[in-house]
């Protein structure tokens, strides 16, 4: 258990001792801070290659194990219940890859950022331990901390190093996250009370790491023993208990355990929705996007590389690993709201970014809609096809929404950077002044068209897997959604191709600083070439990714099955029969 | 009880009770000296600042005991309460005149002329803080509001020269002496209806009145709606010292015109005793606590001795068993008068429940608009005190069902008042060093600042971003604890807005940061530099918000067991 505490916390809190040592450099020594924070952020990457790797040893990864691995818990707040307890597995490990990989390519192509080098370093590697952070938190408290934390630098770093409305954007970046995450708290101190371990069987409190499997099997009972002791209910931040509770008993179902409900609905449909409502801020899914493309827009190029890449990967994560699993009951009953919300955000999405002119808003925009799959294939609720059980439709979903999201961290990343790439030589990114690109920088054009390709879902490219698993997967839960979610392909198509058009092709440049374009330096190859590797890799072997991915979402998904299966099922039965029963009364009386 | 007895008796109770009082009285002295000072004209030879710190130091050290006490006890024939929560909020008020006293020290106001006048006013009103902090009784309630608010207005009035300070000092005395006016009626009506001023007897009779009147031959509706104005005028006079919304113009005002160092004093040791008043008023009218242990934890002198002969119970023992041997037509027992006392409960919970919503709500959108920072700061402890008016509301709709609850709701409002001693104290330390530089209060002259004086900002940011209540800051840890309580009373609609609140509130506080990190510097401003001494002193005040951040769980079990005493 210490080699994965030593683990997990030098790739969480690496960036934040590289930051208290950044703050001792002297100010002039631009350069040197620089390369120093790409050591910091490459050592990390460093650090999550090495888990990923066969023969890592007692820190290597094992895609065998569907589990959480890696895990431990110190008790941090004890008054509370909350630990400092962290884990990896198949769903967190994959973001985690991508986030250290994003966060470090996103510091390469910091080079060009001249104002106030220091500040700019040190917040870009405390934005990186809270992004790592969240998606190796377990502790509801901690992953709460870790998603706040994220949130000063981030305004810091779009309100001082931005473009002309920064600071609008900055703020309104802030207010919406906030908002969300307030009603995140909410929701999260209404599980907590709502929680008590004693209602856990054995087997699930070693599941859920509240009494830890490396104990010797004595030593576990004394410990069980001492918590059924305790007179009251013993609340819990462990999302993994969490999700046990949610699942396997019916504590999350009533506001007193009584059942009470509050208008009508209970404990957990109303913190899905605020949890939802948290996560979906963040994702970001239609009407609560408008943060995005002002945030995007505005943020400089490696940060606008980051927010695509890796913070709406935050919101899929939460509603994967936090929303379903806790409340099943609710996701259950919303689960066509949720895949609504995903299909009316790669519509309007991709409507909206067929409408752009600027080129990083067009990007922008496509996020949204490509963030929509992410959103459908998690609540494609489809385990029940009619009277079957059959949880293969969701499972495809679900690993098509995790492939996406990884997919869209690099092509979305990649798709910034090479608008950052134009933008400094020509400084502007109106789209309709650009045009001959191609003949002025062959290479870059080539890469842009590589990636761009990529993010439009061509077979043979990374985001292809994800969309078609995910569209394939609504069939059986929706033939309306699986249709306009295929159709939204086409939009895609459309808006990638025209911009290709009028940016790429052409005759000739004739905007503004046509002198200025000069081609590709090394860096930015450098930065650049391996994002449309990756996006080719990925396109042509999948399997790398769902190796160490599909174990877990599978198993998330037959938990949830076996729960649709076991406790759902009867449930909607026996409302059905009382339904079908009580009318009977009314007509007699008439 | 012969007469002999009686005064045996009370000489007994008394001399135990001093002990208890022993950090108070230590204040006495301290102001004495000063006084004295002023009058031998000792001023040029002795710095008053010596003897402001030496006192405060000295009643801190004695403010102990540090071990939570065992049961509540009553002091001076029932006058006050002496519990761990007396013992809390008697520590954070004598810990804050430690710091004060050096923040002034650094700070350069008061001058050296006018310091054992500034002292001896600080030091008066702190007394009656704790006064106001373990009333237990109205007639002390009153007495601690008084003795705390007469000084604060000759505070307001510091800076002699100014007119703002002249005005924010008069407005505040007229506000202080109507608010103070309408609480003595209160407290007479509660007074003619209820036969008691004694706040444990009084909820006895309460509780019997209220019993009585669901049985035929109960009370009428006059009687009730006398008590219910009784209580809100009371309120009143707690709302005035609270600054909450709609007793709140006097604050900005005061606030503006007052010195820094005043601001620092008014918003944080007067707010923490108010909230400590409101807790023991909320909870006299609203519960029964356990009868008053016999005094023996308060025993340090060795007057132990003195009760050997157990025949002469202390008089407080008598008062208190009086009370609870009532010659009532239907004696209740403990647990069905707190029940009985339920409609009161009920009553005090909505009516807190409107002012905090009020008060947090309208302090947060005020102080958007405010371009000097002092005036911003004034509305953000309106609102503040909102947040922190939120647990009693949540401790009152617990104490019925679930006692330990409504202590930990309590407790999460103690908890809160400690980190906010640390968050207002740093804020206006802040401005108090600025303005000694930049000559200054305005929040546009801070433009740029963090070219000149980079640490002394960070920590300024940091302490508005813990205002705000984000992790890992020590403002986020009081937030939680205040909406877990709410949480656990099921008040939805209060703490749905408590989170929308907090919210709207990060507009305005990181506007402040904004200008002072992001906004281009002014270009006529003359160069400007934060010495080391004051730089030290806001880092001193930041590290705690910093560190108990991440680690809250000890004052939040010291909180808890302040509070284990209340229900």
């Amino acid at each position: 258990m210490e080699s994965y505490v030593t683990l997990l916390s030098l790739i969480v809190f690496l960036p934040t001792a590289g930051a208290l040592a950044l703050a001792f450099f002297p100010r002039e020594k631009t350069e040197a801070m620089k390369t120093f924070s790409l050591v910091v952020t490459g050592l990390v990457f460093l650090l999550t290659v090495i888990v990923a790797l066969p023969r890592g040893g007692e820190w290597q990864f094992n895609t065998a194990i569907s589990e959480m691995q890696k895990v431990f818990a110190i008790d941090w707040i004890s008054s509370f219940n909350i630990q400092y307890f962290m884990g990896l597995d198949g769903i967190s490990f994959p973001l985690v890859l991508l986030t250290s990989f994003v966060t470090m390519i996103s510091m390469a192509a910091s080079w060009p950022i001249q104002k106030h080098i220091k500040a700019y370093c040190i917040l870009f590697l405390l934005l990186e331990t809270g992004m790592l952070g969240v998606f190796l938190s377990l502790d509801f408290f901690l992953f709460y901390v870790f998603w706040e934390v994220m949130l000063l630098p981030m305004y810091f770093l779009i309100g001082v190093w931005g473009g002309p409305r920064r600071e609008y954007a900055a703020i309104k970046f802030f207010l919406y996250t906030l908002l969300g995450s307030v009603f995140m708290l909410i929701a999260i101190l209404m599980l907590y009370f709502a929680s008590d371990l004693k209602e856990l069987s054995d087997e699930q409190l070693i599941a859920a790491s509240v009494v830890s499997a490396q104990l010797d099997s004595a030593e576990q009972l004394a410990k069980i023993a001492d918590l059924r002791a305790q007179p009251n209910a013993v609340h819990t931040f462990n999302i993994l208990a969490l999700q046990q509770l949610g699942q396997h008993t019916d504590v999350f179902d009533s506001f007193d355990g009584k059942g009470q409900l509050f208008l009508g609905k209970s404990l957990q449909w109303w913190a899905f929705l605020l949890l939802l409502v948290g996560f979906v801020i963040k994702v970001p899914s239609v009407p609560l996007h408008t943060w995005l493309p002002d945030a995007h827009v505005e943020a400089p190029t490696p940060i606008s590389m980051i927010l695509a890449g890796v913070l709406l990967k935050m919101g899929g994560y939460g509603i994967i690993r936090i929303c379903y699993p806790i409340c099943p009951d609710a996701g259950y009953d919303l689960a066509y709201f949720v895949c609504a919300l995903g299909v009316v955000s790669m519509v309007y999405g991709g409507f909206a970014a067929l409408a752009q002119k600027d080129f990083k808003r067009l990007v922008a925009y496509s996020s949204v809609s490509h963030m929509g799959y992410v959103v459908l294939g998690i609540g494609v609720w489809s385990a029940v096809a009619g009277n079957e059980f059959n949880p293969d439709a969701w499972k495809m979903g679900m690993n098509g929404a995790m492939f996406q999201m990884l997919a869209h961290g690099i092509s979305s990343a990649g798709m910034f950077f090479m608008v950052g790439v134009i933008y400094d030589r020509v400084h502007h990114r109106n789209i309709d002044q650009f045009g001959g690109l191609f003949a002025k920088m062959p290479i870059y054009s080539g890469l842009a068209i590589g990636i761009f390709f990529a993010g439009l879902g061509l077979p043979g490219l990374c985001g292809f897997i994800g969309e078609v698993l995910v569209t394939l997967s609504v069939w059986n839960f929706s033939h309306a959604l699986a249709v306009v979610s295929a159709s939204v392909v086409i939009i895609t198509a459309a808006y990638i191709l025209w911009t290709l058009q009028r940016v790429y092709l052409g005759p000739e440049y004739k905007g503004p600083h046509g002198d200025h374009l000069y081609p590709m330096t090394s860096r930015e190859l450098a930065i650049a070439g391996p994002l449309l590797a990756l996006a080719i890799l990925f396109g042509v072997y999948p399997q790398l990714i769902f190796n160490y991915m599909t174990p877990s979402v599978d198993r998330t998904v037959d938990e949830l099955a076996t729960w649709t299966e076991d406790v759902k099922t009867p449930r909607i039965n026996a409302a059905e029969q009382a339904g079908a029963v009580q009318p009977a009364p009314e007509v007699a009386q008439q | 009880m012969s007469l002999f007895d009686l005064i045996h008796a009370l000489n007994d109770d008394t001399l135990q009770s001093l002990a208890a009082f022993r950090g108070e009285l230590v204040l006495c002295v301290t102001i004495v000296l000063l006084l004295l000072l002023r009058i031998v004209n000792l001023t040029s030879r002795i710095d008053s600042f010596y003897v402001m710190l030496a006192g405060s130091a000295a009643a801190l050290y004695l403010a102990g005991p540090w071990h939570p006490l065992e049961s509540r006890t009553e002091l001076f024939t029932g006058l006050l309460v002496y519990d761990s929560f007396t013992v809390y909020f008697r520590t954070l008020l004598f810990f804050f005149a430690v710091l004060f006293a050096i923040f002034t020290r650094i700070s350069g106001v008061p001058d050296r002329d006018a310091g054992p006048d500034v002292y001896s006013l600080v030091l008066g009103a702190t007394l009656g803080m704790c006064l106001m902090a373990s009333a237990n009784h109205l007639l002390i309630v009153f007495l601690g509001v008084e003795m705390a608010s007469v000084p604060s207005y000759a505070l307001a009035g510091l800076l002699k020269g100014r007119r703002q300070s002249s005005e924010a000092a008069l407005k505040y005395a007229i506000y202080g002496a109507g608010a103070a006016g309408v609480m003595l009626y209160g407290i007479s009506l509660l007074a003619g209806v209820l036969g008691s001023v004694h706040l444990p007897t009084m909820a006895v009779r309460l509780a019997d009145l209220l019993q009585s009147s669901n049985l035929e031959h109960g009370i009428g509706a006059d009687t009730h709606m006398v008590l219910a104005l009784g209580g809100l005028m009371v309120l009143v006079g707690v709302a005035f010292k609270l600054s909450a919304v709609p007793f709140h113009f006097w604050c900005p005002d005061v606030f503006e015109g007052a010195s820094a160092e005043v601001n620092a004093f008014l918003s944080v040791a007067s707010k923490a005793a108010a909230l400590a008043l409101l807790a023991r008023v909320a909870i006299g009218f609203g519960y029964i606590p356990a009868p008053a242990a016999p005094q023996a934890e308060v025993a340090m002198f060795n007057v132990a001795e003195a009760r050997t002969d157990t025949e002469s119970a202390p008089v407080a023992d008598a008062v208190a068993e009086d009370a609870a041997a009532q010659p009532s037509p239907h004696a209740l027992d403990r647990a069905e008068q707190i029940k009985s006392l339920g409609p009161s409960r009920d009553f005090l919970a909505r009516v807190l429940a409107f002012i905090a919503i009020l008060t947090c709500t309208f302090g947060n959108l005020a102080a958007y608009g405010q371009t000097n920072i002092k005036r911003l700061l004034a509305y953000s402890t309106i609102a503040q005190a909102g947040y922190m008016i939120m647990p009693v509301p949540a401790a009152m709709v617990l104490a019925g069902s679930d006692p330990k609850a409504a202590g930990d709701a309590m407790a999460a409002m103690a908890f809160y008042a400690g980190v906010y001693l640390f968050m207002n104290l740093g804020a206006f330390a802040v401005v108090a060093f600025f303005r000694n530089i930049l000559h200054s209060e305005e929040i546009a002259d801070y433009a740029g600042l963090i070219r000149r004086c980079p640490i002394v900002v960070v920590c300024f940011s940091i302490i508005l971003v813990s205002l705000i209540g984000l992790p890992p800051l020590a403002g986020f840890a009081g937030k939680l604890l205040i909406f877990s309580s709410l949480v656990q009373a099921k008040l939805w609609t209060l703490l749905v807005i408590a989170g929308l609140n907090t919210a709207i509130s990060l507009y305005y506080y990181l506007r402040v940061v904004k200008i002072m990190t992001i906004d281009p510097e002014p270009e006529q401003r003359r160069p400007v530099n934060m010495a080391i001494i004051p730089g030290t002193y806001v880092v001193v005040v930041t590290l705690p918000l910093l560190i108990l951040g991440l680690w809250w769980d000890q004052l939040a079990l010291v909180a808890q067991s302040a509070a284990a005493h209340l229900f």
